[in-house]
């Protein structure tokens, strides 16, 4: 772990009553990196994301933001996170305007600077038409969307959205995800979600818990050109018969995926090049190459079925 | 920060009708208690010129008005006092105010002087009644102060009390029920300590109403002063306690 990293948790532990809902979980997150939380229900995300926002306790373990403990100094630690829990901790009775005033303020922001404060959130979050209506009136795409508005209204270096693109519709799922990408760009963001592909599309880097524990810590890159076998899929309007396809250059064997579509398997280097030239020479017709890609989905079934997670959703205690 | 989360407080109460109909409801019971001891008041005047060092309009009508709204307080402080952590908890918007750089110390400190302004504003009502007596007659300044200040201090530890058993739930009926068990309790507790012998028992002692009879007397004894406080205190810490422990279970 180095020393420069905004977040760090150290073998953390939690217990509810006799049942261990996080084991020995480290990680470390640093400045400007987009963190993402998979597991499946019952895993420990919602729970991590509680005790390092101090909402919870650690039964052990440290958690430190930016070197202070959130236990040991509670106050600057918390000045720099802003988290969205799973349930948007909006006042139904207080109007967006109001709502977001009062959060600046909870926040020690300075009186001068909370009017640009409350702005800069409201763009940012695409509020800017429903200032004066009331919270509990709007619907849960813009509840969830002051949720997100109130974790950034301070400019922390740290922000935590537990399921973020809940109740959103794809619009907003996308302006959500593009706002991720823009406050990763110089704070850390940590999200939980259980849809893989925006996992993939908004963050650098993923952990996988399993049961409390830490199974998988990687780069999206890595992760990304991970991948027992590498493999390409052509097809071709006049295929010719496999042997021709195995001839090819870098190509270490054929599967036949219907008439027309064939998935070759290669080892270092892609065919892609020579799999064109030959179908030029020999008039195959070729209209689709796609590179196959080692998808999130695959690595996460992988890594959390062998054994189902035993007991009912830890994530539902608060 | 602690006015901060005052001011949310009361403005949320004054949000929501709850407020304004205890204001109503309040004002028009005690409005036509008054009026009756009053009334009351002219039939006894004669037979009082009589007397020797014979009790004042301040004793007679003012005293027991406020002995009378102390009884309906006890029965409608539950009501304001039960949804302030009961509710936050119940809608996770506590998140809000944990995740926020704030001690607990703060959070519970906010939300009672919330409360506590409610209670000032609702005294501070009731008062305009007795005042209104100054067009007619000369009141006992000393003993008018004495009873609203003895009126403060008692709903003040109503609300500790009620702030202390809604942090326990998060419902907020439960926290009202218990709430009016546990003042209704503190009321009558002296009941037992009378039945022994010099009546100055423990009992005696805990009982909300012993304090607050001798002050309603114009007796401003600080060991009544301390009493309150004391409560108020230990269940600040006691709400503070709870929220802490929270997080650990």
């Amino acid at each position: 772990m180095d020393s420069t990293a905004l977040v760090k948790v150290e073998n953390l532990t939690r217990f509810y009553q006799k049942q261990c809902a996080i084991n020995q979980l480290s990680f470390s997150l640093g400045a400007g990196e987009v963190l993402g939380f998979l597991g499946p229900n019952g895993a420990g995300k919602t729970t991590t994301m509680q005790i390092i926002t101090g909402n919870l306790a650690p039964s052990e373990g440290q958690v430190s933001i930016n070197g202070f403990d959130i236990i040991e100094s509670p106050r600057q630690a918390k000045q720099l996170i802003g988290y969205l829990p799973e349930h948007p901790p909006v006042y139904r009775d207080a109007t967006v305007d109001e709502f977001l005033k009062y959060c600046a303020q909870l926040r020690r922001l300075k009186r001068a600077g909370i009017a640009t404060a409350m702005a800069q959130a409201k763009a940012n979050c695409g509020l800017n038409d429903v200032g004066h209506r009331l919270i509990g009136n709007l619907s849960k795409g813009y509840q969830q969307r002051v949720g997100i508005a109130q974790a950034i209204i301070h400019n922390p270096l740290v922000v935590i959205l537990d399921e973020p693109t809940i109740g959103l519709d794809p619009i907003q799922i996308r302006e959500i995800r593009s706002l991720i990408k823009t406050l990763g760009e110089e704070r850390s963001v940590i999200i939980s979600s259980h849809i893989l592909s925006e996992v993939q599309a908004t963050c650098d880097r993923v952990l996988i818990i399993r049961e409390g524990k830490l199974i998988y810590n990687a780069s999206i890159e890595s992760l990304e050109n991970q991948g027992k076998e590498l493999s390409i899929t052509v097809a071709l309007k006049q295929p010719p018969g496999i042997e021709s396809l195995i001839e090819i250059d870098q190509v270490e064997h054929v599967e036949t995926i219907d008439d027309n579509r064939f998935r070759l398997y290669f080892n270092s280097s892609s065919p892609a090049e020579s799999v064109v030239k030959a179908s030029v020479e020999q008039q195959w017709g070729l209209y689709e190459l796609v590179p196959d890609r080692a998808s999130l989905e695959d690595l996460f079934i992988e890594l959390t079925r062998d054994k189902p997670p035993a007991g009912e959703s830890r994530e539902s205690r608060s | 920060m602690i006015l901060t989360i005052a001011r949310r407080e009361i403005t949320a109460m004054f949000l929501s009708p709850l407020a304004w109909v205890i204001l109503g409801v309040v004002q028009i019971i005690l409005g036509y208690v008054f009026l009756a001891q009053l009334d009351n008041y002219f039939i006894l005047q004669p037979r009082l010129l009589a007397l020797k060092n014979a009790p004042g309009v301040t004793d007679i009508v003012i005293a027991s008005t406020f002995q009378v709204a102390a009884i309906i307080l006890l029965m409608i402080m539950p009501l304001i006092t039960m949804r302030t952590i009961a509710e936050e908890k119940r809608n996770k918007t506590l998140t809000l105010l944990i995740s926020s750089p704030l001690s607990m110390t703060e959070i519970v400190l906010g939300k009672f002087l919330g409360l506590f302004l409610f209670v000032f504003i609702l005294v501070s009502l009731l008062m305009l009644m007795p005042l209104s007596l100054y067009m007619g007659t000369d009141l006992d300044a000393g003993k008018l102060f004495s009873i609203y200040l003895s009126m403060l201090l008692l709903l003040g530890s109503f609300a500790a009390i009620g702030l202390y058993l809604s942090s326990l739930t998060d419902n907020q009926t439960i926290a009202a029920v218990s709430t009016f068990g546990a003042l209704l309790m503190l009321w009558i507790i002296n009941w037992l300590g009378e039945s022994v012998a010099d009546g100055q028992s423990v009992m005696t002692y805990l009982s909300l109403l012993h304090h607050y009879q001798n002050m309603l007397e114009g007796i401003f004894d600080s060991s009544d002063l301390a009493y309150y406080l004391i409560l108020i205190v230990t269940f600040l810490v006691l709400t503070i306690r709870q929220l802490d422990r929270e997080r650990l279970l």
